[in-house]
């Protein structure tokens, strides 16, 4: 009768022992790295002065896929621990950049005038740099042989608040079927860009579509009727040229297919602007400030055109650097402190 | 036991018909059980097929040594998933650490020392409404609570592990109650009668008799955890990183995470042969935390 007890207690011991172990050990994590901390917790509100730290991005799923080819590019170079968010355009810039949690922030669409607000009144100062061009491309089920190319009035009375219900309300000799619409969700930076440029009046959307926040349900819900039609980036046209059909698109001067090509030269009319917002009092940090730079040197760079957008032209990309170093201060010339060897490269590169 | 057989032998001589419903229901139930076992099965078959491109013979194994050990890249073949990896496992020490201690002493309170009276019952009550709570919800509680109101930086591991821990909490106290429940109470008294008091009783009787259990149950838990992906969208846990956090106040990503944004990309590289290595190696992780519940279950039951 004794004997339980005591086994059990011999028992409890060597467990409890493991477990204070482990506690032991978090503790001593934790207490390590409180230390690290505080040039952490700067970054986002751009206080710290290292060289190496933390950059975090949020933003845009649309412009997520250039920043993390710069990012793993840049962080085979460079000691910084770079995170990357996909929240949207609007999510980061209200949840994220305006309360000074992140750094940089993604978007497809110019910021608004009551986010800039917002950021301002907390003494976040975004700083915009457009790093590449879209072109918006709407698309049909490979069967619906009827259409090729849509007028920008099209595009409008079929997406717009009092969207029309039938292909034949478009044109009489299209079939009698009702559209199956697939879109982004309000959330979306070009759910906002179709809104402001081709229905003409921000937020005004039809609201009996398929709103989802991944692109690849729009792509696969095309794919699974006829009637269907949808509108994406054109990185996602790129990846599914087999499985959907792209329309041209017509704003006057004929019929446009949606292209790299034509989005460069700014024939294409769904061709959009996709910018990063930098916190001015992010850019104090050196570690973001260069990794800013290397993002513009780059934007001009196949880096971007592999992934589906243009890439920004020479003017843009000296803009950009101009507007950039203003922002610094001219502060690559304080990088001597604990700026590395290639940091000092890309800025010199970029003379 | 002798009843029960005489009945079968009834129901056996009673005639074709009756025999015919009792299989017949008998063989419904077993459909039942075997349909859980069958899904795991063709989601398993199913990612690992993909995982390791078992049908596309020209293409290399997604899931191999190098996806364990490297991080995300824009190249499908290139991608890994070690910082997620590492951050999933973190965002797990940091649960147990947290919700364990909690937990365990909301059990052995509410069984131990709680009188029997209306407030505890509605905290009962209350602890089991908190289980059925949507993860999403908890993600907004971690990011109102701790980011916004404590300041903590937003998308790190602590404030994940917490987070998450929270959403674990109920079923954390749940096992571990039972566990304790479990105990006889004829150990407690005869612990009594040697003149321990109630805190020696708890000590050295209750908590190495219920401790198996309560290992079980918070294993189990923590496997739920780890699999967890809206709270950690809430939280700001990054989509991709590149280098694992270092410490607890790092921003992480988890593995999650981390398949919700390859599930997201254009290519299909990523959409299938990634994603699939991801899930492989998320549910192997998840599995062998199970397996490691079972262990302790059976190594200590044996006594």
């Amino acid at each position: 009768m004794a004997d339980d007890p005591i086994d059990g207690r011999t028992g409890a011991v060597s467990r409890r022992n493991v477990l204070a172990a482990g506690g032991a050990a978090l503790a001593i994590t934790i207490a390590g790295c409180m230390s690290d901390e505080n040039p952490n917790e700067g970054s986002g509100n751009g206080g710290g002065g290292s060289g190496s730290g933390d950059i975090v991005i949020t933003g845009s799923s649309t412009v997520y896929p250039v920043t993390v080819a710069m990012a793993e590019e840049y962080e085979q170079e460079n000691d910084v621990s770079i995170s990357v968010d996909s929240t949207g355009s609007g999510g980061g810039f209200e949840n994220h950049f305006i309360p000074g949690n992140s750094d940089i922030n993604g978007a497809s669409r110019p910021i608004s005038e009551e986010e800039q607000q917002a950021a301002e009144e907390n003494d976040v100062n975004p700083i915009e740099f457009q790093i590449a061009s879209d072109a918006l491309t709407f698309a049909v089920n490979p069967e619906a042989d009827w259409v090729d190319c849509l007028t920008f009035e099209e595009v409008a009375q079929i997406w717009g608040p009092e969207g029309a219900e039938n292909w034949s309300d478009v044109r009489s000799n299209w079939p009698d079927e009702p559209f199956e619409l697939y879109g982004p969700a309000s959330t979306s930076g070009t759910f906002d860009w179709v809104t402001e440029n081709v229905i003409g009046e921000a937020g005004a959307h039809r609201s009996d579509y398929e709103g989802t926040e991944d692109d690849n349900i729009i792509i696969q819900g095309i794919e699974g009727s006829q009637y269907a039609m949808g509108y994406f980036g054109y990185s996602y046209y790129l990846e599914n040229e087999d499985a959907v059909k792209a329309l041209a698109i017509d704003n006057g001067d004929g019929c446009i297919a949606p292209s790299l090509e034509n989005a460069s030269d700014g024939s294409y009319p769904m061709a959009r602007p996709l910018f990063v917002y930098a916190a001015e009092e992010s850019l104090q940090n050196e570690a973001v400030a260069d990794f800013m730079r290397y993002y513009i040197e780059n934007s001009s760079s196949e880096l971007v055109s592999e992934i589906g957008y243009v890439p920004a032209n020479e003017d843009l990309v000296e803009e950009n650097l101009t507007k950039l170093e203003e922002a610094t201060g001219g502060g690559s010339s304080e990088e001597n402190a604990s700026g590395e060897n290639t940091s000092e490269g890309n800025a010199s590169g970029g003379d | 036991m002798g009843e029960s057989e005489t009945q079968r032998e009834w129901t056996k001589g009673a005639g074709s018909q009756i025999d015919w419903r009792g299989r017949a229901f008998e063989g419904i139930c077993l459909g039942s059980t075997l349909f859980g076992i069958l899904m795991v099965l063709v989601l398993l078959v199913y990612v690992t097929l993909d995982a390791f491109a078992i049908t596309q013979p020209g293409t290399a194994p997604w899931l191999d040594w190098g996806f364990l050990t490297s991080a995300h890249s824009r190249f499908p073949e290139e991608a890994g998933i070690y910082p997620a990896l590492i951050g999933s496992i973190m965002m797990v020490i940091v649960i147990a650490l947290s919700a364990f201690p909690v937990g365990v002493g909301a059990a052995i309170y509410l069984e131990e020392y709680a009188p029997d009276n209306r407030l505890i019952d509605l905290i009962e009550i209350n602890i089991g409404n908190l289980a059925g709570v949507p993860s999403v919800v908890y993600g907004l509680l971690g990011l109102a609570l701790f980011i916004r109101t404590l300041r903590m930086p937003s998308g790190s591991v602590i404030v994940g592990g917490f987070t998450v821990g929270l959403l674990i909490l109920p079923i954390v106290i749940i096992s571990a109650q039972e566990a304790v429940a479990g105990v006889p109470d004829s150990q407690r008294r005869a612990s009594y009668a040697m003149g321990a008091t109630r805190w020696q009783t708890v000590r050295n009787v209750v908590l190495p008799a219920s401790l198996p259990g309560i290992m079980t149950g918070t294993i189990l838990a923590l496997g739920r955890a780890i699999g967890e992906t809206a709270p950690l969208l809430m939280i700001g846990a990054a989509a991709t990183i590149f280098s694992a956090p270092s410490g607890p106040f790092d921003r992480f990503s988890a593995m999650p995470r981390q398949i919700f944004a390859w599930a997201g990309q254009p290519s299909d590289e990523f959409q299938y042969g990634v994603l699939a290595a991801g899930v492989v190696t998320l549910l192997a992780v998840m599995l062998s935390m199970n397996a490691a519940a079972i262990l302790i279950r059976n190594r200590y039951q044996r006594q």
